[in-house]
Formats: structure tokens, sequence, C-alpha cells
């Protein structure tokens, strides 16, 4: 097929009077990395949960793989190809490290649980969590909760991967060895990838192509060179920065 | 992998134990100890089929004498107009268990009625039940139904009939096999996802899982377990009470022995279920001493709350790990 893996057309938003998100359009090329940036509060995280089902848009049209997926629940997205973490991480905490990775692999292979568990420790091995594999997940620190959030996700065998904010809190090597993991999937497995990302480093490393929010808008679009030498896109930053 | 073989050896070993002196009990015990013994696989049978839904799944339900009495009832009446074999009966009992666990699992999981309002929901189905039976001619309405006594001195396990010693065998067989089952539930995909439902619904609803499905299996299988307890209780006790078997105090001293023991363990609720009776029969005889009413209810709600300030998570994880047991976590 081809087409796009992901396209978002005229999506909108309103929590009671507030407009979170307004009339955003792009498109996720198949086999591409693309960001999603903007100011504390712009929507990126909103823009997520539509397309990932958390709830239904106001308005507007999600498609993945030309497949309309618009106003569908979260699990028959996921179901559909649309892996997706959380930005405040939601790992099942009485559960192990590994339990945690099957959840998302028991969906495959007939939910034979030993072919699950080998899969979440192939995914566990990958993240570099393979060693804390029998650990409950409440043990973790902040960064490895981050990596499990990912390794969740990539159970379910998603298409199209959206992370959100998986960087926030790694230390700068961890964040190298973030980028060095998701352009290995991207490249060797041909994993699709939208990802909101403040760690401008991580973002110039890994996209092809940036797509900028603002209010609830989308201000700019275009390579990381582009975008980060676009006006408004400065304005907007530093705006914020100057108050 | 060894050490985790080795643990599971030893655990193996001491369930093994425990069962065979469960088995040979009867040999020793007097009647009072007999009776005893079958209390307490009976609250611990029961306890794992309401661990099944809070335990494994996370789902509150507060009003599980409905199942305890639908299958009770179910048995005992199909018995007492037409004769029919308990095991016929015991289906009866788990069909419309199934049922009434499917309806509260469709209006509290389809209009997101979560925690304590679902509790409530069970409640209320429960309640609602006892006052139908309360009034309904076929089944004794309030005057209760009784089960006809055989008068053959031989025991007479297809119709249920016989000696407290078959009795005890027969709650020991549930109770052995709702281990099993339990066991087996939680090492299988349903396991995995009613665990995930439990730490984190949104979070396994946006791993694919179809959590509303995975909860109606949860309900239907708790419910159908439960009904077989009923059915137990009916052709032990040969009398039904609606006041009685759906009463509320019984949803709650069936969940306690569990909380007591271990919610979501499979250990747990036969831990739970031995410390409960025990402590029950303790105070009993204390209070005997001491001549003064009231006494043991107290102290049983005292013993109770001390248990679970001290070890919230219930006895059955402490113990576990005193024991050295902790290996594989459950
Ligand atoms: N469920 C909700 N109900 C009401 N308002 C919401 C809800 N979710 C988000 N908002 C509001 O929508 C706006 C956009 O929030 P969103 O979380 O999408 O921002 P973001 O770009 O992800 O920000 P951040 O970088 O801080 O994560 C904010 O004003 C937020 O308060
Ligand atoms: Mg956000």
């Amino acid at each position: 097929m081809s087409g796009p893996m992901l396209s978002v057309e005229n999506l909108g938003k309103s929590f009671r009077g507030l407009r979170a998100v307004n009339a955003v359009e792009f498109q996720v090329p198949r086999g591409d990395i693309v960001a999603l940036i903007g100011p504390n509060g712009a929507g990126k995280t909103t823009t997520f949960n539509l397309i990932a089902g958390a709830f239904p848009p106001s308005d507007g049209r999600v498609t993945l793989d030309g497949a309309d997926i618009t106003g569908l629940d979260q699990a028959r997205i996921c179901r559909a190809g649309i892996g997706r973490t959380f930005q405040i991480v939601k790992p099942f905490a009485g559960l192990t490290v590994e339990e945690n990775v099957m959840v998302g692999a028991l969906r495959h292979d007939g939910g034979d649980v030993e072919k699950a568990r080998k899969a979440a420790n192939d995914i566990l091995d990958l993240l570099e969590l393979g060693d804390k594999a029998l650990q409950p997940a409440q043990t973790l620190t902040l960064p490895d909760r981050k990596r499990l959030e990912v390794a969740k996700a990539l159970a379910t065998r998603p298409k199209l991967l959206l992370l959100d904010e998986v960087m926030a809190g790694l230390r700068p090597v961890e964040c190298d060895r973030m980028v060095a993991i998701l352009t290995g999937l991207n490249k060797e497995h041909g994993l699709t990838i939208l990802l909101i990302e403040h760690v401008m480093r991580a973002v110039m490393a890994l996209s092809d192509h940036v797509v900028v929010l603002h209010h609830g808008e989308k201000i700019a679009e275009g390579t990381p060179a582009e975008v980060t030498s676009h006006p408004k896109v400065l304005e907007c930053y530093l705006g914020e920065d100057h108050g | 992998m060894t050490a985790a073989n080795l643990l599971s050896d030893r655990r193996a070993i001491l369930l093994l134990g425990l069962l065979a002196a469960l088995a040979a009990a009867p040999l020793a015990a007097g009647d009072y100890a007999l009776s005893i013994l079958i209390t307490v696989l009976l609250q611990a049978y029961l306890g794992m089929a309401w661990n099944v839904m809070m335990g494994f799944a996370g789902q509150f339900s507060l009003g599980h004498a409905l199942y305890v009495g639908l299958g009770a009832y179910a048995g005992g009446a199909l018995f007492a107009h037409f004769g029919t074999p308990p095991l016929v009966g015991a289906l009866a009992g788990m069909v419309v268990s199934a049922v009434a666990g499917s309806i509260i699992g469709t209006l509290g999981f389809r209009f997101k009625v979560m925690g304590v309002y679902f509790a409530l929901l069970t409640i209320a189905f429960a309640e609602f039940t006892r006052v139908l039976f309360d009034h309904w001619n076929w089944v004794g309405a309030s005057s209760g139904l009784f089960l006809p006594v055989s008068h053959s001195v031989n025991d007479d396990f297809w119709n249920l009939r016989g000696s407290a010693t078959m009795f005890y065998y027969v709650i020991l067989g549930m109770a052995a096999a709702a281990f099993l089952f339990s066991r087996a539930l939680l090492g299988r995909r349903i396991g995995y996802y009613w665990q995930a439902i439990r730490e984190d619904q949104d979070a396994a609803d946006a791993l694919g899982i179809d959590v509303f499905r995975a909860k109606m299996v949860a309900v239907i299988i708790s419910a159908s377990m439960t009904s077989l307890g009923g059915l137990f209780i009916a052709f032990y006790n040969n009398n039904l009470y609606p006041e009685s078997i759906f009463s509320m105090h019984r949803s709650i001293e069936l969940m306690l022995g569990t909380i007591i023991g271990g919610i979501g363990t499979l250990f747990g609720p036969i831990l739970g279920a031995v410390a409960l009776t025990a402590l029950g029969e303790a105070l009993t005889v204390i209070g005997a001493h001491i001549g003064i009413d009231g006494v043991k209810q107290i102290a049983y709600g005292v013993c109770l709350m001390v248990i679970l300030a001290f070890r919230p998570g219930g006895l059955w994880p402490w113990l576990r790990h005193r024991l050295r047991l902790d290996g594989g976590r459950r």
C-alpha cells in the first residue's frame, strides 16, 4: 500500500469552553519519524489522545494506513495498529516488569503465555531493562518507567508508535541511548513513529519532519532545520520565555 | 532458574502435605472437629470464588450472597420438588448465577459504574432477590425450603445424602479444585488481562484488551463458582431461608477470609479461612469462660482491625515471606 501511515484532517477538540485542539492537519509518512513539538499546554497530548482514541474528537478525521479510525475506542485503535505511551506513565504497579510487557504481547500467537514471555524479554533486552524483568514495576525509577512504557506499547506490535515525552527526565547519556534504540526500531524494523518531545537534541537527531503546535493550532511544519528557524516558532518559544 | 524450581518444589511439597493431612483428618477428628473443618473449607472455597472477581480482576462485589442463594435454591428446590440429582441442580444454579452476574456486569461495566457504586449495585441485586424469594411460595417463601432427609445409613454421593464425613470430602474436593482452577486462571492470558485491568484499567484498554469482555468473564466465573458453594450449603444444612442465605452478613463473611488472608493471592483465601475460624472458635471458648454476651463480636472486630492495620496486604504475603517461599510472588 502507498499513502501515509497516519493522516489527521481538521482535527478539533473542545473541553467545555476551552478549545484545546483546533483544525490540526498533518501526515506521518510510512516509515518516517515525525515529531510534534510546542510549548506547554499547546495541545500535543490532547492530539495524541484523539489519535489513540482516549476520547473522541469534536471534529475532524483520523486515518490509519488508509482506514478511517475516527471515534473508535482505545482498545480498537490499538488493535488497528497504534501503540502509545502515556506522558504520565501508567505501569501495572503490582506486576513484574516482564508481566507488564507480556500483557500487550498476549494478543498475538493465540495468547500463548510462554511465547508472550519470550517476546516480552526480547523487547526488554532491546530497551535495556532485561535484568529488571522479574522486579515489580513499582520498584522502577522514573527513567526506567519511561522505558517500560515504550516496551509495553511495542509488545502490541504496532504499525505506528506514539511516544509522549519519553525522554523527559532522562540524563543526556540515557537520552542518546533512547535515540539510538528508536532509530534502530525505525531503520531495522521499519516502525513508523510519531513523538512528542521537549528535548530538542532528540528531536533534531530523530525526526524527518516536525509539526509545531501552539494554542491548539498548527503554526508551522517542515524539516527540523526549517522549523527551528521559522519566525512564528521562534516567537512562540521566546514569547513564552519572556512573558 | 534452578532456585525457582526448588522453590516451587518446596511449595508443591507443602501443598501436598497439607492435602494429605486434610484427606486423613476424618480418621482422627471427632464430630465437632469435622464440622469446624467443613466450615473452614467452605469459607476457603467461597473466598476463592470471590477472589477471582475482586482479587484477580479488581471488581468489588459486596453482594456475593446473591450467587450463594441462587445456587442453593436452584439445587435445593429442584431436589425437593423433583428429586433432581444435585449435579444437574448444580448446573442449573451455575447457569442462573451466570445470567444474574451477566446482568449486573452489563449494567455496571457498560454504564461505567465503578468501585463503590458497583459494589452498591451488587448489594441492591442481592437484596432485591432476597425479597423476591421471601414471597415466592414454590420455594417456601419466608418460612423456608426443606430438603428431604434420607434414612439410609449408607452415604449416597450422587444425591448428596449422607454423613458429615462425606460432606467433608465433597468440600475438600471442591476447595482443592477451586485452588487448582484459580492457579490455572492466573497463569493464562485471561489472568494477565484481569491483573492488568485491576492495576490500571485505562492502560489495559490502551494495550488493546477488550476490558468489558474480560470483566464479564471474571463475573461469570466467580458467580458460577460461588453458586456451587451455595449448593453445598443447601445439601449440608437441609434447610434454606432467604433471610439468611441472601443476607448482607453472608456477603461480608464470604470476603472476610480473603481480605485477612491476602486479596489476589492464591493461598490467601485458605489461610484467611483458617485464621478467621480459629479466631471465632477461640473467642467463643474465651467468651464462655468470661460469660459476658457480645464480648465475642467486639473482640472479633478488634482482632480483624489489628490484623489489617499491621498486615494491610493480608497474612499470606507476610507469611510467605517468612517461610521464604517468595520466589514466584504468589
Ligand atoms: N481532559 C481534559 N479536560 C479538560 N481540559 C484538558 C483536558 N486535557 C487537556 N486539557 C487542556 O487542554 C490544553 C492542552 O493540554 P495538553 O495536555 O494537550 O498540552 P500539551 O501540549 O501536551 O502540554 P505539555 O507539554 O505540558 O504536556 C491545556 O490547557 C489543558 O489544560
Ligand atoms: Mg503533554
